[in-house]
């Protein structure tokens, strides 16, 4: 069984900057990623290209197996999908119709979204907390609720491998925590991983189960979190002092002041 | 914690409905029967008294008469021409709008109208005989379109607000190019050119082009709906669902430029149409593009009908341009749905 995302000497650079030097990266179903590092780092760069988005770098990528070039845009949002870190609100379409437009990759060119794609894209709006907003237009909606609007929609589009890029933007606590419940039910199944840029290194070690850390130079490490969530490997990677204190709840990260 | 997801799918398939989807069941088969009304309108109306109840039959049979060659040759053939060129401009429009991602989209902004206004014109001032008019205007818009898009395509990325800018530059560019013939023409020619600045159907006898063109330019538009439904949000997120976004902008930019180049070349610039049109079945309930798409154009070309009905009326046997009209009628219902809206 391969892997259902895996890089082979991957290198990216955007603008003469490297992100990633002969990056070797294995995602297995069941597994929640974690993709750390600086700002600038080019950590959305890096999704944007395991997802798809982008080409132009060197080394492979391959989606269950298959290398991402092969695949047609369809094919490969039936498989990948990505939570963008911007949201956009469009024309003002309604809450609805905006997580339905998640079932579009696995409906034919001039099919209308049928009974179970509503119903999937209602369990969604449900999860979501959504239930009460599903006619109001985006036009309408507050930063979170938008937010929460973009999870519904990556939700519904089901795919195997889930990109989320800063998936608590505009969230509050309780968003936060009830939506990355959601995520980790939902998308880190026995057949479903999930890789996720945060920037909460709290939020990343209690949700996720492993690491990728971009330095900024190129360099990185990836692989399970306890090796990696070091405070001097941190302090390293964030160029900033950072300390690990240990609680009954977990260990909580501080940057210095 | 999250509650199970024990929701099932009729809480929301068999409960009422919210209204915008109410309503825009009824936006297709309302704009049809205005479609209807307005065609039948346009050839019961003008200077010749026709009986309506004759007039079907005169657009049916063929009984010799002068009434019968006004209705087959004179007002049907106008009011299809009117039809057509109306549903190109407010289908080009709803295409522009979501190619440029701008709500102020509309089918003249990358500068077709002007660069077969400038090329008409020109042809106009030489005293070039008035069969080339058609194709100048054809090949003036196929040159401003070639143009736009050479300019805006830097490398293999081109972005909507480059796009736009380039348009609104050619577009100048063109409009400096039209008041320099018009400063340079002799005063009898004036009257002509003006009236095809503002838009005029009085030569568009042959509707037989724009609506073959407006039947296919519908098709390929509606192949494509679901996927403009999603390109409104953005061209990234477009591709995160798996739209092949590069051909997706290529075949939007090429169909909508064509579109207007055929209504630009078969009655000019007629403003307004393409612009607003598209934002009034969206205010009306229709953001879905499979809606939108076909109901913009049946709108369209019926307001279009309407006007040039009332232009080639209102002050007979005097002719007003319709772009004039169009505006007239289509400003205040605009500014009235806009001001509601935003006060519900």
């Amino acid at each position: 069984m391969s892997s259902l995302l895996e890089t082979r000497r991957l290198s990216v650079d955007i603008a003469q900057q490297q992100v990633c030097t002969g990056l070797d990266l294995k995602i297995e179903a069941g597994e929640c990623w974690a993709l750390l590092g600086r700002n600038g780092t080019g950590k959305t760069t890096l999704l944007h290209h395991l997802a798809g988005l982008r080409q132009g770098h060197r080394g492979s990528i391959l989606l269950s197996g298959v290398e991402l070039s092969e695949l047609t845009p369809r094919r490969r949002a039936q498989h990948s999908g990505i939570l963008l870190q911007h949201s956009s609100r469009g024309f003002g379409a309604s809450v609805l119709d905006t997580v339905l437009t998640g079932r579009h990759p696995h409906l034919a060119t001039l099919a209308w979204e049928g009974k179970s794609d509503l119903a999937i894209a209602s369990q969604c709006i449900d999860a979501l907390g959504l239930n009460a907003l599903a006619g109001r237009s985006l036009e309408t909606l507050s930063g979170g609720e938008l937010r929460r609007v973009e999870i519904a929609r990556l939700l519904a589009q089901q795919t195997r491998l889930s990109l989320l890029d800063e998936p608590t933007n505009h969230l509050d606590l309780a968003h936060q925590a009830t939506c990355l419940h959601t995520l980790q039910e939902q998308c880190v199944t026995d057949e479903r991983a999930v890789l996720m840029v945060v920037h909460d290194l709290n939020l990343a070690y209690r949700v996720c189960d492993h690491w990728l850390i971009l330095n900024g130079d190129g360099s990185w490490r990836a692989g399970q979190r306890e090796p990696l969530s070091d405070p001097q490997l941190l302090t390293l990677a964030f160029g900033h002092p950072i300390s690990r204190i240990e609680s009954d709840g977990g260990p909580v990260f501080l940057a210095q002041l | 914690m999250i509650r199970p997801t024990t929701v099932t799918p009729e809480s929301h398939a068999s409960g009422t409905p919210p209204m915008a989807s109410r309503r825009r069941n009824l936006l297709l088969p309302l704009n049809l029967l205005l479609a209807g009304f307005s065609l039948a309108f346009a050839l019961t109306i003008g200077s010749a008294d026709i009986p309506p109840a004759e007039v079907w039959s005169h657009v049916l049979g063929d009984d010799g008469s002068i009434n019968d060659r006004i209705i087959d040759q004179l007002r049907l053939p106008r009011a299809l021409s009117a039809f057509a060129v109306g549903g190109l401009l407010a289908l080009a429009g709803a295409l522009m709008q979501v190619l440029l991602r701008n709500p102020l989209g509309d089918p003249y902004v990358l500068g077709i109208s002007g660069g077969a206004a400038a090329a008409v014109l020109t042809a106009m001032l030489l005293a070039l005989p008035g069969f080339w008019y058609t194709p100048a205007a054809a090949a003036g818009a196929l040159l401003s379109t070639l143009l736009v898009f050479g300019l805006a395509r830097g490398g293999d990325d081109w972005r909507s607000d480059r796009l736009l800018l380039t348009g609104i530059v050619v577009a100048a560019g063109w409009s400096a190019l039209i008041s320099f013939v018009l400063s340079v023409s002799p005063a009898r020619q004036l009257p002509g050119m003006l009236f095809w600045l503002m838009g005029d159907l009085a030569d568009a006898d042959e509707p037989g082009i724009p609506l073959t063109l407006l039947g296919c330019g519908l098709g390929l538009a509606f192949m494509r709906a679901r996927d403009l439904n999603i390109a409104t949000q953005g061209l990234l997120q477009a591709a995160a669902l798996g739209i092949d976004t590069r051909r997706l902008r290529l075949e939007l930019y090429f169909l909508a430029a064509l579109m207007t180049a055929a209504a630009v070349t078969a009655a000019g610039a007629i403003g307004f149409v393409g612009l607003v049109i598209p934002h009034l079945i969206r205010r009306l309930g229709g953001s879905d593009h499979r809606i939108l798409l076909p109901a913009a154009t049946l709108l369209g070309g019926s307001l279009l009908v309407l006007a040039d009905s009332a232009a080639r009326t209102l002050i007979s046997p005097m002719q007003l341009p319709v772009g004039v009209l169009t505006a007239i009628i289509g400003v205040p219902v605009f500014l009235f749905l806009l001001h509601r809206q935003a006060y519900r």
